[in-house]
């Protein structure tokens, strides 16, 4: 069954400060008590977005009016680091997230949300500063990740190149950001790497 | 030119060359747990599909099992996870090492221990800490649900070739230095993020000289300085380890272990980085922050945001000491614990135990301080029974628990409360890790969690006890 290309996304962007934010952070990990992965939207960035004492809204970003409704995030480097749970891009993504434009992004976190078609591309700090000035000047301004071309745009008239492995934006720009057809259609070959290895 | 390990595990695997550009790569060993599986079989059900290789695939429990009373979690989504594996292992004919195994434990516990963990294999786990098992020689790293079910469904993945770094530690550590201080070190010099993109190799005569538990200890925390998977390569000591365990085949073990060490990198090998380390320079070291690389020696002072290298490093330094509330500048040693914990795929193996039931004896935990010791599996436990090491522990004041991950992650009912300082022997100091939103965590050895249990304090272990042996022999 093809896949719905991913060439490009776009929408309002919240910037949410900070190195090395981590999918503890992400999603807590007392979230994760569950079997499937639906309502996790709700609970994305949970402990930073409210007083654990009082229960009543943080100074975060994502309780910003301002940013309501924002799909593209924009973060620092190392996003996504520590434990390889998907939980972490499957509840931004639920909570409405698209796209992610970050100076790095640690490598379980990439994976994971390339299979789930959330596009994660690399900026330069200045260039992810320049976005971040442009969404505070003016929330109402739309960020587009063009995936094909890699590049960022912004309706402020910003527009400046973006990485991400090739190996990712062809999986995504072709429809095949989840691999399990082709992985499955490989039976063959499969089974004679079986029949090769000692251990198996 | 020669290969190194990870290239000739790697050529070894490879099934094709997918249409992205992507390796298809064989895993020879899948190991799953209650917390990132249910997902993945819910998907395998909605596709119709099954296990591909239900022999290669080995379950267990042990994220949210509770460390008291364990058969029974009061908790009805941990019981529901729990029930969900049960049905899961049955419908699909997986392995499962269940809580009346006897074998239940910490995932990358029960892999090295039953023999499941071998040289020149490709293991997977939705579990970060998957890196545990390059202690043996094996690729192993950590995927995410999704990949669980490609796993599954046809024991593969699509996955980009790493580069490697080898790093380098030789020389003599000193005294009261242990395997977590030197991976705690090698994380501080190259970063949180250093490792992205690459393997680690661990080479040099310190990992030559470790047991395999402390090589365990290393390659856990790979993924804690960037790196998605990390080794050290097979030797006389892993074959050791490994002859006579329930998995490993005996039928021909001679020409076995002949084929684990051919997976070692060749002497020519050539790899994309090399770092070099002198152990000696190597201090028993803490966190002070809320990132795995926030490290200093025990003997440091707290960082001084004023004397920050950037701008960016002052705002990290400023972001992790208000969540610390700790004061720049001032000595790590000394600041007051409220809770110490021993355990965790890091350090919950029967020689940590071993090594602090040695120093407590005599000692005891100073009042106020919460202490518990959480063996790493059901065996562990045993083993430190048949020691007599719950008696040491208890009469020093330590509560002895059930096997688990515990606190390192605090799904289960083991948290921390409120703004609680942990002194903990696991791996991740984030915001929240251990159950409380404002709880806060300090890594370090095993040690020298005693060693701050009994102050009351974060002490240097050095000086609470007597350890003037080497620690690695």
């Amino acid at each position: 069954m093809p896949l719905d290309p991913v060439t490009q996304v776009s929408g309002r962007a919240v910037f949410i400060p900070g190195a090395d934010i981590d999918t503890d952070r992400i999603i807590p990990a007392r979230f994760m008590k569950c079997v499937t992965f639906d309502g996790l939207g709700e609970f994305a960035f949970y402990d930073v977005r409210f007083n654990s004492e009082t229960g009543e809204k943080t100074d975060h970003p994502l309780n910003d009016p301002r940013f309501e409704g924002a799909s593209i995030l924009l973060a620092g480097v190392n996003f996504g680091c520590g434990s390889s749970r998907e939980h972490a891009p499957q509840s931004l993504k639920k909570y409405g997230f698209n796209g992610v434009v970050a100076e790095s992004f640690a490598e379980i976190f990439f994976g994971n949300s390339t299979t789930l078609a959330m596009p994660c591309v690399i900026a330069t700090a200045a260039d992810i500063a320049a976005l971040r000035d442009a969404v505070e000047n003016d929330p109402a301004t739309i960020i587009t990740i063009d995936v094909d071309g890699l590049r960022v745009r912004s309706s402020s008239g910003l527009d400046f190149p973006v990485t991400m492995p090739d190996s990712a934006r062809d999986a995504l720009v072709s429809g095949r950001w989840d691999p399990i057809q082709e992985l499955l259609d490989n039976d063959s070959a499969i089974e004679s790497k079986a029949r090769e290895l000692h251990y198996v | 030119m020669g290969k190194n390990l990870f290239q000739k595990v790697w050529d070894a695997h490879t099934v094709g060359t997918l249409a992205d550009g992507r390796t298809q790569l064989f895993i020879g060993t899948h190991l799953i747990h209650e917390v990132t599986s249910p997902q993945a079989f819910g998907m395998l059900r909605d596709l119709g599909l099954k296990v591909k290789f239900p022999q290669r695939t080995f379950a267990t429990v042990d994220h949210i099992v509770p460390t008291v009373d364990q058969d029974a979690p009061q908790d009805p989504l941990a019981a529901e996870m729990m029930q969900a594996l049960r049905k899961n292992a049955d419908d699909f004919g997986v392995t499962y090492f269940d809580l009346a195994s006897g074998k239940q434990g910490i995932v990358h516990v029960v892999g090295p221990e039953q023999g499941i963990t071998q040289p020149g294999t490709t293991i997977a786990c939705g579990d970060s800490h998957t890196a545990t098992h390059g202690a043996f020689g094996a690729i192993a790293f950590g995927i995410g649900t999704t990949q669980v079910r490609d796993v599954l469904a046809s024991q593969t993945l699509a996955l980009e070739a790493l580069k490697v770094r080898r790093i380098e530690v030789n020389g003599n550590l000193r005294p009261g230095v242990y395997a977590k201080d030197v991976i705690l070190h090698i994380i501080r010099l190259l970063g949180a993020k250093g490792g992205i993109g690459y393997a680690y190799e661990y080479a040099g005569d310190v990992f030559d000289r470790m047991s395999m538990e402390e090589r365990m200890t290393v390659c856990n925390m790979s993924i804690e300085g960037g790196a998605r998977c990390g080794y050290v390569n097979p030797d006389a000591k892993t074959v050791a380890y490994l002859k006579g365990r329930p998995y490993v085949d005996m039928s021909d073990f001679d020409a076995t272990a002949t084929r684990w060490l051919s997976f070692a990198s060749d002497a020519d090998a050539k790899f994309d980085d090399i770092v070099r380390i002198n152990a000696a320079d190597i201090e028993p070291t803490v966190t002070w922050g809320i990132s795995p690389d926030h490290g200093i020696s025990i003997s440091e002072s707290i960082p001084d945001p004023a004397k920050a290298a950037s701008a960016q490093d002052k705002a990290s330094i400023d972001e992790a000491l208000a969540y610390m509330k700790l004061p720049a500048g001032t000595p790590i040693k000394g600041v007051k614990i409220d809770v110490a914990f021993i355990g965790s795929c890091t350090n919950g193996r029967i020689s940590d135990f071993r090594e602090v039931a040695k120093y407590i004896q005599g000692h005891r935990v100073a009042a106020g301080v919460k202490a518990i010791a959480v063996p790493g599996s059901q065996i562990v436990a045993i083993q430190c029974e048949q020691e007599g090491i719950p008696e040491i522990f208890r009469a020093a004041g330590f509560e002895w628990r059930g096997a688990g991950c515990s606190m390192c992650l605090a799904m289960n009912p083991d948290k921390l409360v409120g703004d609680q300082l942990c002194a903990s022997s696991s791996n991740r100091n984030f915001k929240g890790r251990q159950g409380s939103p404002t709880g806060r965590t300090v890594l370090m050895s095993p040690v020298m969690v005693a060693a701050a249990a009994i102050n009351g304090s974060i002490a240097d272990a050095r000086e609470v006890f007597d350890l003037q042996q080497a620690a690695v022999a």
